[in-house]
């Protein structure tokens, strides 16, 4: 098993024929992801080749259901066509959306995550601003590189992309179940909690790493969140320690205001319920190595 | 990007929130012109983008053009808290009966938008928040449904604003609403709200915080940035659709990906913290690692006279580490032909994708003061023992 995505995930790609949609199709079915088909209402009934692997092009997201049994979308669509496209998601009842566009207004997000939340979460998102979600072994859907790990039993949640790659391949000859970049922004679909709450539950997976940065009290409500509900062991890490107050670090949603977001206040949430804090990334990775070696 | 007050003001005015008359002067000259035009008592506003100004002399109120100009010649050039006083709003003077507090803005924690508002205004909401919280009202706000007249007098009336001015407040807040949503603004703040003595509703003060991520759909919000205040590498690098921010250490730091550059910063401050040295910057390159790309970075990060070393730090994703390695020896070609030094040593770390091939690449290149470290702890302790050596 896995969680949010596995070898039965048949994923669709809104805005396959873009640049970064066609590339990242490419990668993804070369990592052996099921690839059912892509979106643009402009080129419906066409198809596009990937490296001798034909794909049909659906006007939208449910006739691209309809016809192939997708299950998972990813979109590619850039900022101003962004909300619409969520809002195609959501309205097409699809299990999992994964949003890798960066740069979207986060009035379109939050609109779209109240339009989801009032339909009752059926579809859940990942993103947006993030590099997606992969099982390695079975299912990758988004821009995380798939040969730099292996399939194994550690679950990964992260903020921040490279920290993720970097992660999966200090860590690759142990494995991994699920690696979940939940996206830098504001406001995203997925949170640290669902996906800590997904691996606790998650037969396969035993022990979790999770990925913060400064900004906002998201790692704050993870560590209330493992001390009621995570079981398994978990090893965090903690990004911006040295990061000046009011300025925005890269990521929309990284910036400490005040006293709150900091990441000592973070560190010493997830320290204060028995998570174990690296100082660095590698340091990070050491803390699992020996978890899992000293099972 | 955070707004100055008048600009705040503006953005008010023009989606119909009831202001007093004013306007923006950069001279004392300006002052006294718009004093004239207003008549009357004026009042005299700092404007800078931090809190205090009041306390520090910032505000002052005038009874003419003459002494508006004497009043503005004093707090123009005016330092505040570490920020220069570059302008003064000129408003017409208010008496006030009561003071009141009001913000939209984005919750974070719940996804979702939030109405605070307070019978206790004038000062700073963490205060209210904390010593009177009972007084605060926090109105979740569907961002579907929008706040309509109802709405806003139902978050007048959780405010507990006097009876005698809900329906002026509840226009206030469908208006201020306007400016949250039709300017993309993840703040606006009026504190205070007032109430004059002859009962009419006014946003004497206001915080506008706008969306950066919006800028493609908000032409206008351009013209809203502080040219002065930022920082010359910063607007050079935006140019070249680099990621930078200007700090104040020794050691230059360029890499991929958001989080990877920020716990550079990290690794770099632990590592340099016995040595005196800290980073200089933050840049994050991005997905692609072009020539292009490495050596304007370069060159930024050389251009800030502090920088002794750099440490570019590479996590080889879908940018496999041979192509970053290529980018780094033709960004030196690149900068050589362009007739630009490298004018200070380059710990390179190289790990992930395709990490020997580009070690083998740079290793071959033998560029000059270059050398690479093949953990990014390492390199950083490097990178910080070549800065503090040459400071």
């Amino acid at each position: 098993m896995a969680i949010f995505l596995d070898r039965n995930s048949r994923v669709v790609v809104q805005g396959m024929t873009g640049s970064e949609g066609s590339k990242h199709t490419r990668r993804m079915l070369a990592a052996g992801t099921t690839v059912v088909g892509g979106t643009n209402p402009k080129k419906a009934g066409t198809s596009v080749d990937f490296d001798g692997v034909s794909l049909p092009v659906f006007a939208g997201i449910a006739d691209a259901m309809a016809a192939t049994g997708a299950n998972v979308v990813v979109s590619f669509v850039p900022p101003p066509a962004a909300k619409v496209g969520m809002l195609e998601a959501i309205d097409s009842g699809i299990a999992l959306a994964v949003v890798i566009t960066e740069g979207i207004p986060v009035h379109d997000t939050t609109a779209a995550w109240a339009y989801t939340t009032s339909r009752g979460n059926v579809t859940r998102i990942i993103g947006p601003n993030c590099p997606g979600i992969a099982s390695p072994g079975q299912s990758n859907a988004g821009i995380i590189p798939a040969d730099i790990t292996k399939p194994g039993r550690i679950g990964l949640v992260s903020k921040s992309g490279t920290l993720t790659y970097q992660m999966m391949f200090e860590l690759r000859d142990i494995g991994f179940s699920t690696c979940v970049g939940i996206g830098g922004d504001p406001v995203v679909g997925t949170t640290h909690i669902d996906c800590l709450r997904a691996f606790q539950d998650d037969p396969d997976t035993d022990a979790i790493v999770m990925i913060g940065e400064i900004g906002g009290d998201a790692e704050e409500r993870a560590a209330a969140f493992i001390e009621s509900y995570v079981t398994k062991p978990v090893v965090g890490y903690v990004a911006g320690f040295t990061a000046p107050e009011g300025k925005t670090m890269g990521h929309a949603g990284a910036i400490v205001s005040g006293s709150s977001g900091t990441a000592a206040a973070k560190k010493e949430a997830l320290e204060k319920v028995g998570v174990q804090v690296g100082k660095t990334p590698s340091e990070t990775a050491r803390l699992m190595r020996e978890l899992m070696t000293s099972r | 990007m955070d707004l100055f007050e008048y600009q705040a003001r503006d953005l008010f005015a023009a989606h119909g929130v009831p202001v007093l008359r004013g306007g923006v002067a950069t001279t004392p000259e300006q002052a006294s012109e718009i004093a004239a035009d207003l008549g009357g008592t004026v009042v005299i506003k700092a404007q800078v983008k931090v809190g205090g100004r009041g306390k520090a002399g910032g505000v002052k109120l005038a009874d003419g053009p003459d002494d508006a100009k004497a009043k503005a010649t004093a707090i123009l050039g005016m330092d505040i808290k570490g920020h220069t006083v570059h302008r003064v709003l000129v408003a017409e003077a208010s008496d006030i009966a009561e003071e009141y507090y009001f913000s939209f803005l984005l919750d974070r924690s719940n996804r979702t938008f939030l109405a605070m508002a307070s019978r206790e205004g004038g000062v700073e909401i963490e205060q209210i928040a904390v010593e009177k919280p009972d007084a605060l009202a926090r109105i979740p706000i569907d961002p579907i449904v929008g706040v309509d007249l109802a709405k806003a007098r139902e978050i007048a009336v959780a405010a507990s604003y006097p009876e005698e001015i809900l329906d002026q407040a509840a226009v206030a807040i469908v208006a201020l609403w306007d400016v949250f949503t039709a300017e993309d603004a993840t703040l606006v703040e009026v504190n205070p709200l007032v109430k004059t003595p002859d009962g009419v509703v006014l946003a004497l003060d206001g915080k506008v915080t706008l969306d950066d991520n919006a800028a493609f759909r908000q032409p206008g919000h351009a013209d809203l940035v502080d040219a002065e205040a930022t920082d010359p590498l910063e607007a050079r690098a935006k140019e070249a659709n680099l990621n930078y921010v200007k700090l104040d250490g020794e050691v230059g730091i360029i890499g991929n990906g958001a989080g990877l550059v920020m716990s550079t910063l990290d690794v770099v401050s632990y590592a340099g913290e016995a040595m005196g040295v800290r980073p200089a910057n933050f840049l994050d390159i991005g997905g692609g690692a072009s020539a292009d790309v490495m050596a304007a970075s370069l060159t930024i990060v050389l251009s800030d006279p502090s920088v002794r070393s750099v440490f570019v730090n590479v996590f080889g994703g879908i940018t496999a580490c041979d192509a970053v390695a290529n980018g780094i020896v033709a960004a030196f070609g690149k900068l050589r032909d362009a007739g630009e030094q490298i004018t200070a040593p380059l710990v390179v770390r190289l790990d992930g994708n395709r990490a020997a091939e580009g070690r083998a690449i740079l290793a071959a290149a033998t560029l000059p003061g270059v050398e690479q470290n093949d953990t990014m702890d390492g390199a950083a302790k490097r990178a910080a023992e070549l800065a503090a050596a040459a400071k």
